[in-house]
């Protein structure tokens, strides 16, 4: 297949308000595409392998951006960019994992204009899918990721479902972790979502990675007060350091009693199509003082079930460890 | 006239005829649009390096592609094309920005800088471009004008950074030759640090 070093042909809006860009979307539904920072886009364009008829740039809708503190926690705007959250003193001392994790997103030009929106709903990363090939996510009847010679390191060790590929976000996981609520619009309706429930597997949709049906937008995100200020980790292994996707990520939120867990979410990016939380290791951690023996003896868990592909075992040691590092004194 | 001039022109002529070739299908969108409902339009002005420039801008039109191939700022270079290299780094806002995956039209009414536009009004060099040159910084050179634009967004920022600051600031920025330390040492040099 080609890949062409232009934009192609495509219409652009650029609406004032919310309300208007919900028109548009409505308007053209499948054949519309929302604009963030754009950096997930271009390169879908630039090959060609998704053909958007307009776009419907939202990245300087007012209404969209900025982070607010409210009796439910905090609002972010979905238009609000990765830099912004980065330098936002509030979320930095209260969900510093936010800060952590969107820290470590692409590069610092990409971040500068890549929104939280762009970051949650990009599509995966899985280059079969992403040459355009007519595989089970872009509506064919195959997975090129699956066979006995694919190359799937980077690919799913759980939940997968014909297809293998995994979730790219880093805001992702500490948005889980967070416990976070999406708010979601179209032109006649709103909803919220817990983001958990956000962003969803193959066996529920394989043609998408999240929730949104067509015409309708992720307008906010709001971070609850309960783990205001607790313990968090993250870290993210990758390749290198800069433009990376992860190939296993950890985001934790642990609330502490005395030494012992009171309560804890751990969540892994880069082994599901979606954010993985590891309820197993969240179950047996509580009530345990955070130390070595308490991060060996849990560690294990976090793998069981798991189903690695031909070149990808390597993830499942290295979940184990990410956990022992969350969980150590 | 200078062979070398009449040539960039020509060449100018020729893309810019199979751009309106190329732009042709999109009629059937720009057409479906009503008033008002944020369409953009193609004649608009932007504001690059201090001076306001009118240009004629298809919808999917890159900063890159209107910079180089419209306003004849070469300095600026498509790499990768993808977000993946850092060469097309300019600055938005005093931002910086990759220019190869920036729409031209979301740049109306902000400030573009350019490579072309750090020097000051008499020609001299901006300081981090006098470092570059002082340390020998470049190799190639063709990732030196964004290395520059990512070390003058940092200056601006944090006039006297750390070199762990400065390799932060900078990795956006792939360096084909590997002339990495080259480059942070020139920045340290920027900086006053380093003489
Ligand atoms: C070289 C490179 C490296 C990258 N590395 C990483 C990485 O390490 N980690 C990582 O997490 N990401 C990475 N990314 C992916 C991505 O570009 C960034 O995460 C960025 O934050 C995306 O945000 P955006 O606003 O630019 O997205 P856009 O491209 O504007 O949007 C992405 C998708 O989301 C949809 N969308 C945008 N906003 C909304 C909304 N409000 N409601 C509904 N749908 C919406 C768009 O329609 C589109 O389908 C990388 C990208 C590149 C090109
Ligand atoms: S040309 Fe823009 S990042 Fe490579
Ligand atoms: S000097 Fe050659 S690519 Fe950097």
């Amino acid at each position: 297949m080609a890949s062409y070093d232009v934009m192609p042909d495509v219409g652009l809006f650029q609406p004032a308000t919310v309300d208007d860009a919900l028109r548009l979307a409505d308007r053209f539904l499948d054949e519309g595409w929302l604009l963030g920072g754009g950096q997930d886009t271009y390169g879908w364009l630039k090959d060609r392998a998704k053909n958007p008829k307009a776009l419907i740039d939202i990245s300087h809708i007012d209404e969209l951006r900025g982070i607010r503190k409210t009796d439910n926690g905090v609002d972010i705007g979905a238009a609000t960019t990765l830099r912004e959250i980065i330098g936002d003193a509030s979320i930095g001392r209260d969900y510093s994992l936010l800060v952590d994790a969107a820290r470590r997103v692409a590069s610092p030009q990409i971040r500068n204009v890549g929104t939280l929106g762009g970051n949650l709903v990009q599509d995966t990363r899985c280059w079969y899918y992403r040459r355009g090939l007519a595989c089970y996510r872009a509506g064919g009847n195959i997975c090129y990721a699956d066979g006995p010679q694919a190359m799937n390191r980077e690919h799913s060790v759980f939940g997968a479902s014909r297809c293998v590929a995994v979730s790219p976000s880093d805001t992702a996981t500490a948005l889980v972790a967070l416990d976070a609520t999406m708010t979601i619009r179209s032109a006649d309706s709103s909803r919220t979502l817990p983001a958990e429930r956000f962003f969803v597997g193959p066996a529920t949709h394989i043609t998408r990675m999240t929730a949104l049906e067509p015409g309708e937008m992720l307008t906010a995100v709001t971070i609850p007060p309960t783990w205001a200020g607790k313990r968090f980790y993250f870290e993210k292994v990758a390749d290198r350091n800069v433009w990376d996707f992860a190939l296993v990520s950890i985001a934790a939120a642990m609330s502490l009693d005395g030494d012992a867990v009171a309560d804890a979410r751990l969540v892994c990016g880069g082994v599901a199509c979606t954010p993985h939380r590891l309820k197993g290791v969240e179950r047996a951690v509580r009530g345990k003082t955070l130390s070595d023996e308490t991060a060996d003896a849990v560690a294990p868990l976090a793998t069981k079930g798991a189903k690695p592909l031909n070149y990808n075992h390597f993830k499942l040691p290295l979940i184990e460890n990410l956990v022992r590092r969350a969980l150590r004194g | 006239m200078n062979p070398q001039l009449s040539r960039r022109r020509f060449i100018k002529t020729v893309i810019a005829s199979s751009v309106a070739a190329a732009s042709h299908n999109s009629f059937p969108v720009a057409k479906a649009h009503h008033v008002g409902d944020g369409y953009v339009d193609r004649l608009i002005t932007i504001i690059v390096n201090g001076k306001k420039r009118r240009v004629d801008v298809m919808p999917q039109e890159t900063l890159a592609y209107t910079l180089r191939y419209k306003l004849g700022l070469t300095g600026t270079k498509i790499g990768c094309n993808r977000g993946e290299c850092g060469a097309c780094t300019v600055l938005i806002d005093d931002v910086t920005n990759y220019s190869c995956s920036t729409l031209t039209h979301s740049v109306r009414t902000r400030n573009v800088t350019t490579v072309e536009g750090v020097q000051s009004d008499d020609g001299s060099l901006h300081p981090v471009q006098q470092a570059f040159v002082d340390e020998l910084s470049p190799q190639c050179g063709f990732c030196t004008p964004g290395q520059v634009m990512s070390a003058v967004a940092l200056l601006r920022e944090n006039p006297n950074p750390t070199r762990e600051e400065a390799r932060q600031a900078l990795s956006g920025n792939i360096c084909r030759c590997g002339a990495y330390d080259h480059y942070l040492n020139g920045v340290m040099r920027a900086a006053g640090q380093r003489s």
